[in-house]
């Protein structure tokens, strides 16, 4: 009952008489309890989604596990919150959760008046259109009067407006709580089109009942770089968090996997030396092991694994790298060096 | 004992903080003055931490532009309107299927309530089936049931069932013609008022009269008769100041005239089938509290059975139906919150979910919303309460 949910994290918040009064309260918090409490999707197929047996994978599960990694060399320590777009800031400004990591957009407005910040972009996406073949529509532009299945508490109901607002067409949104009832909404015919980020279109299509039935429109209106939140007021939390992701595509843009990260630590490149503690600043900026960043590349990967395992051609939702390419390749996905 | 009585004995001219009375005010004084004080520290402690943990606080996000749009308003909304105005809106859409919800939970309750009782087995078990089936099944699962039931077998809006087509029903809605009012129809409106007054006055005069003569006279027809009769010819003296704009396929929907989401459609017929169930069994335990001897003593007066349930046992059951009325009213109210589920933008789906999510200001948002909760309760209540004062045994 997502309702009593976000009336009782208001509350917490109302009633937190302990204010964290030194910084670093939260990360010596998670180093005690021995684990790290991660928001995700309710279920995203790629992203982050649960198994029958419950454990959960995808690329932004990846990021709490690389935290994880770092924080104590065990990337399965994580505990996992499936959170709605609606309830996910509330869990997190309520200490519910370490890190929120669910396809979550950046933007001015979250970052600087809800008490977040964003440790950096794990995806850049866009939002996008698919509608059903049947339709015949070829783009977004042909939309006009149309009816949009929609997520409630997403920059996916605001771009929305602002696109029709902008190309002076109307619509109609139904907003929904969760992608499931979005999916089956749709499913059911109760819109012509469902809007999402477009990556997340990939993945709602393989939900529905006829995946083939469903097409995605070549237009992107909006810029989603999605990435890990942490709540404000721990730095070193936040950096742990920031350092993680930096780690995993360092990693790849030095050419270090999962498989070969052992040879690597007899590597002559003191980058490479550096990313895996053997050199450098190692782990004591960060306040954890020197062999974080190999913890974090042995058990999770460097970002092109974790992209091609989850969301790439490895995977059924079979996305190219695009702009999420490494910044040599193509792509837009820069970390600052580690050294 | 004998040590109460000395106290409650204390003469007037005790010292005065030895005076019971006195106590009793200061005690409470303090209590309310440490009450308040205590909600103060709660209040200044939550701004304080909000504002350490960089979190936006106060009422002007209310005035800023909400940049969303709205399934279903009874009041004009677009995306250029502010986040107060969005407030507004849920608020209506709440109080329109909570209004909706009651007025048919009642009809229904009323109705099964007396089936369950009726002397004809067939009637009595298919009420007993309903209300014990509709009662035991989790609201949540019988508003998605009744979402997805009516969804999925209508047809897309180019496929639209059509009556004289006029009438559409499709899984976008149910369209209707909208009225257009011309000119000169507050006229005809004010001859509605106007009639609606009279049958209240009329009704009260004929009571009266049988009160004093016994005579009775027939309200009903008289009181039909004024209120169509009246708006009606004041209608065509001003020349039929109405017409219809009728529904039609623009595109991808329906557009002109009403339309009935099917959002609305399910919430309403899962919230008044669910708050039916639970109304029928008061009304059948208010009039099983009415002694038998009242049915006989109608009978034997030779009272037909069906002015006996109108006019004996009703009016007497209504005692102890009304207190549970009241409350399946606030529940159905309350209950009408689960709306997000199904995409009806009532207040929580609208105000509590996306603008709070969008602001990511949750105090003031819970508050303003728990408030508006509280308010409609209280109202419930209130009626109930003057309503049930009213019907209260007077003692001659
Ligand atoms: N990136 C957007 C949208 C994120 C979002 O919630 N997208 C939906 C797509 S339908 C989703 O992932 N839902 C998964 C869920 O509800 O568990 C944002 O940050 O507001």
């Amino acid at each position: 009952m997502n309702k009593f949910h976000v009336i009782a994290t208001s509350v917490a918040l109302a009633a937190a008489f302990t204010t964290s009064a030194y910084a670093g309260a939260r990360f010596d918090a998670i180093k005690a309890k021995g684990f790290v409490q991660c928001g995700v999707s309710t279920g995203l197929p790629g992203f982050s989604m649960a198994d029958d047996k419950g454990s959960w994978s995808g690329l932004d599960v990846d990021v709490c596990r690389a935290a994880a990694a770092a924080m104590f060399g065990d990337a399965s320590k994580v505990k996992y919150s499936p959170l709605t777009a609606k309830e996910r800031f509330t869990a997190l400004q309520s200490g519910e959760i370490d890190i929120l990591s669910r396809n979550t957009t950046w933007t001015l407005t979250r970052d600087s008046s809800l008490g977040l910040n964003f440790a950096g972009v794990n995806y850049y996406d866009g939002q996008g259109f698919m509608v059903t073949k049947k339709l015949g529509v070829k783009s977004a532009l042909e939309l006009d009067g149309a009816s949009f299945c929609i997520q409630a508490g997403t920059t996916t109901e605001l771009n929305l407006a602002d696109y029709f607002r902008a190309n002076k067409m109307s619509y109609t949104p139904i907003t929904y709580d969760s992608s499931d009832e979005t999916a089956k909404a749709f499913d059911a015919g109760r819109c012509d089109a469902l809007t999402s980020d477009q990556s997340q279109l990939y993945a709602l299509r393989i939900k529905l009942g006829n995946p083939d039935g469903a097409v995605v429109l070549p237009e992107i209106i909006s810029k989603e770089p999605l990435g890990p939140v942490v709540a404000q007021g721990d730095d070193e939390w936040f950096n742990l968090v920031k350092w993680s992701l930096y780690a995993m595509l360092n990693a790849e843009e030095l050419g270090i996997t999962s498989a070969n990260v052992d040879e690597m630590k007899s590597s002559k490149d003191p980058n490479v030396l550096r990313l895996l503690g053997a050199e450098g600043i190692k782990g004591k900026g960060l306040g954890v092991a020197d062999e974080w960043a190999y913890s974090i590349v042995k058990q999770v990967g460097n970002y092109g694994e974790a992209f091609e395992r989850n969301v790439g051609m490895g995977s059924p939702l079979k996305i190219a790298r695009g702009q999420n390419a490494l910044w040599n390749k193509g792509g837009i996905q820069y970390a600052p060096p580690i050294r | 004992m004998a040590v109460d009585q000395n106290t409650d004995a204390v003469p007037a001219k005790a010292a005065l903080w030895r005076r019971p009375a006195f106590r009793a005010t200061v005690f409470q004084i303090l209590l309310v003055l440490g009450l308040v004080a205590f909600g103060y520290y709660l209040f200044q402690n939550t701004l304080h931490n909000l504002q350490l943990r960089g979190i936006s606080t106060g009422f002007g996000f209310l005035s800023y532009e909400a940049g969303f749009g709205i399934l279903q308003s009874l009041i004009e909304f677009d995306e250029t309107h502010t986040y107060g105005r969005t407030f507004l809106v849920g608020l209506l859409n709440t109080l329109l299927i909570a209004g909706l919800g009651i007025f048919f939970a009642t009809i229904i309750g009323f109705v099964m309530g007396v089936a369950r009782l009726s002397k004809n087995w067939l009637i009595a078990k298919i009420a007993t089936v309903y209300i014990e089936t509709f009662r035991n099944i989790p609201l949540l699962l019988q508003i998605m049931f009744w979402y997805f039931a009516i969804l999925q077998p209508l047809p897309g809006p180019r496929q639209s069932l059509s009556f004289n087509d006029s009438v559409f029903l499709n899984n976008r809605g149910f369209y209707l013609p909208g009225p257009v009012f011309g000119e000169g129809f507050n006229i005809v409106f004010a001859a509605i008022v106007i009639a609606i007054v009279a049958v209240i006055f009329l009704a009260r005069w004929a009571r009266k009269r049988q009160e004093d003569t016994g005579q009775q006279f027939h309200t009903v027809y008289a009181s039909l008769a004024i209120l169509f009769g009246l708006p009606l010819i004041v209608f065509f003296i001003m020349g039929s100041p109405l017409s219809w704009e009728y529904p039609a396929l623009k595109g991808f929907n329906f557009k002109g005239g009403i339309v009935v989401i099917p959002e609305l459609i399910a919430l309403l017929v899962a919230l008044s089938i669910y708050t039916g169930a639970f109304i029928a069994e008061a009304v059948r335990s208010g009039i099983l509290a009415v002694s038998h001897g009242q049915t006989e003593a109608a009978y034997a007066l030779g009272i037909r059975p069906g002015v006996t349930l109108r006019m004996v046992i009703i009016p007497q059951a209504l005692r102890v139906i009304i207190p549970q009325l009241t409350s399946q009213y606030l529940n159905l109210t309350k209950n009408s919150s689960l709306a997000t589920a199904v995409g009806y933008p009532d207040l929580v789906a609208v105000f509590a979910g996306t603008t709070l999510n969008q602001t990511g200001q949750a105090v003031e948002v819970i508050a303003m919303t728990m408030g508006v909760y509280l308010t409609i309760s209280l109202t419930i209540s209130m009626f109930m309460n003057w309503y049930n004062k009213r019907k209260q045994l007077v003692e001659r």
